[in-house]
């Protein structure tokens, strides 16, 4: 007896269980989304955390001494903070000349390719889809003698290699304004500066803010640019020239630290200009 | 009254579109270079340019090394592209389809890869590949793009999967189809474009990519890693511009295709930004 009610209960729970799992939404949602977290997790978070933790040890030789030191953040700090500098001062010049060329341009395809659209987005975006290791060769092969091996030139290369990171967000932030916040202002007599200063800019911003954070982010670790257009002379090298010296010579811990330290200081940066953009908007309004 | 400030507003006006069309000649200037040169008979990359002549594709096609370094890349794409797509798929169809909570974390950490610098996630893959004892191959190689890749997929699925008509997918299960079987029947044709879509453009990308194959690479090389040596010595520039130019036409070809499949997927009409 007791038996045979074990038996019912578990067959009466059963069923029920599995009801609820298909009935229920997000579990049903999860079990979809887990392999792909599961490999970002494994393929993504984990090496992250264990670049961290080696940036805490050191490298003696060949031995990996693994008691906790700053010894790492110490040196970065001390040797590398003008390759630092340049670094983020290349990808600062860069997002800002890649907005500033493709902001015209985002605005022409919203508001003036009215039938084109769609060419027009798919030519822009064909560059980005090719090989990012010959456009940068080819960009050195027609820039003139005296321009090669500079960070301006770098600058160039970069502004070319990221349009279309430029132009996308700006696009659809363009597309989302409404056309009849522009058409009120015109029939209260604001001219067409004035419109775009009050409505269309302020409208855009988020798309702009977008546009330079996904260029300046990468940027800041960039290796093909520098070694390409800068031919390996140090005057061009950036943080990405650094850390594959750093590997190179065998020091893993040095390079994760050299990385790690150039991600802080990107975070730093973006926030400064995300709040010092917010501030200005306010004020513009 | 108002119908005149109303036009002004859509009016053409000649300055900016004068820009756009100079701005597109700047980025396409540069990809005329590799074909011009490719043909070039000189072996100095500049101009002028001296003569005619197919001399550096000949060369370039009798050399060993370019096959190999081909069918390696070949290879390592369509390992990357099939498990990437696969990834973003599954990824894409339970954001499209399901309330989740923490759906937005989710998404955030699969589209980290297209947001942090590839020198940091090429080191952290190497320190951890080296941590777990894991030998430098091909493998790792493709490893690393499907990594990188996933995100790409992802963008392009959900773009597809976002106006999907799910009554169609309950018509089935409700006619007494079970759901893998209206899976393969009902929403497998319907995505199909978006996922040949995907498989192209994350071919595209592992296939040109560099840098992360630069770090995971064992003893055998990529396209990239064999173009990069290419450029680092000057004697094999042109045969090099000659196997570049090859790869833009394809790579170009490509993405064309891979666009067109993926506007005739969302019924035309408004363009969907993936990235």
């Amino acid at each position: 007896m007791a038996a045979g009610t074990a038996v019912d209960t578990s067959a009466a729970k059963k069923p029920s269980w599995g009801a609820a799992f298909t009935r229920s939404e997000a579990l049903r949602g999860w079990t979809l989304l887990s392999p792909t977290t599961i490999l970002m997790v494994v393929g993504l978070a984990a090496p992250l955390v264990i670049m961290l933790l080696y940036s805490f040890w050191k490298q003696e030789g060949l031995t990996l001494n693994t008691d906790f030191t700053l010894a790492n953040y110490a040196e970065v700090s001390g040797k590398y903070y003008t390759v630092l500098l340049r670094s983020l001062w290349i990808a600062a010049l860069a997002a800002f000349f890649t907005v500033l060329l493709g902001y015209p341009v985002a605005y022409y395809v919203a508001f003036h390719a009215k039938n084109s659209k769609f060419i027009w987005l798919i030519l822009l975006t064909i560059p980005f889809w090719t090989s990012y290791l010959l456009r940068v060769f080819a960009l050195r092969v027609i820039m003139p003698e005296e321009l090669r091996a500079t960070p301006a030139a770098v600058v160039i290369a970069l502004t070319h290699a990221w349009a279309a990171f430029a132009i996308l967000p700006i696009y659809v932030s363009l597309e989302k304004i409404d056309r009849t916040l522009l058409e009120a202002a015109a029939d209260l007599g604001d001219g067409a500066v004035r419109r775009f200063w009050r409505i269309t800019f302020p409208l855009s911003l988020p798309g702009v803010v977008s546009a330079m954070t996904l260029i300046f982010v990468p940027t800041i670790g960039d290796y093909v640019t520098p070694s390409l257009i800068g031919g390996g002379k140090p005057a061009t090298f950036m943080i990405a020239n650094i850390i594959q010296g750093q590997i190179k010579s065998n020091d893993w811990p040095l390079a994760a630290t050299t990385a790690i330290v150039s991600m802080i200081m990107v975070a730093i940066a973006v926030y400064f200009f995300v709040a010092a953009l917010k501030a200005a908007s306010r004020s513009l309004r | 009254m108002s119908a005149q400030p109303l036009k002004k507003i859509g009016e053409r006006s000649w300055g900016i579109t004068i820009f756009a069309f100079l701005y597109l000649a700047f980025l396409y200037a540069p990809m005329l270079v590799l074909p011009v040169f490719s043909f070039a008979d000189q072996k100095v990359i500049d101009f002028p340019i001296k003569g005619f002549t197919t001399h550096w594709y000949e060369e370039m096609f009798a050399k060993p090394e370019m096959h190999k370094a081909l069918w390696n890349s070949i290879q390592v794409g369509v390992i990357a592209s099939l498990t990437a797509t696969l990834f973003g798929l599954l990824a894409a169809k339970a954001i499209t389809r399901y309330a989740i909570p923490g759906k937005s974390i989710a998404m955030g950490l699969i589209s980290l890869p297209l947001f942090i610098p590839e020198i940091l996630l090429g080191l952290a893959l190497l320190i951890i590949l080296n941590v777990a004892g894991v030998t430098l191959s091909l493998l790792t190689i493709a490893a690393g793009h499907v990594l990188l890749c996933t995100p790409f997929s992802m963008a392009v699925l959900v773009a597809r999967l976002d106006g999907f008509d799910k009554s169609l997918e309950e018509a089935s299960l409700d006619l007494g189809e079970s759901g893998w079987m209206t899976f393969w029947r009902v929403t497998f044709p319907l995505i199909m474009p978006a996922v040949v879509s995907s498989l192209l453009l994350t071919f595209i990308v592992s296939f040109d990519e560099f840098l992360l194959a630069f770090f995971l690479q064992g003893t055998e090389q990529t396209l990239p890693l064999y173009i990069w040596s290419g450029l680092r010595f000057p004697s094999n520039f042109p045969p090099t511009l000659a196997l570049g130019s090859i790869i833009l036409v394809v790579s170009i070809v490509l993405v064309v295709f891979a666009e067109w499949l993926r506007q005739a997927g969302t019924g035309g009409g408004k363009m969907k930004v993936g990235v």
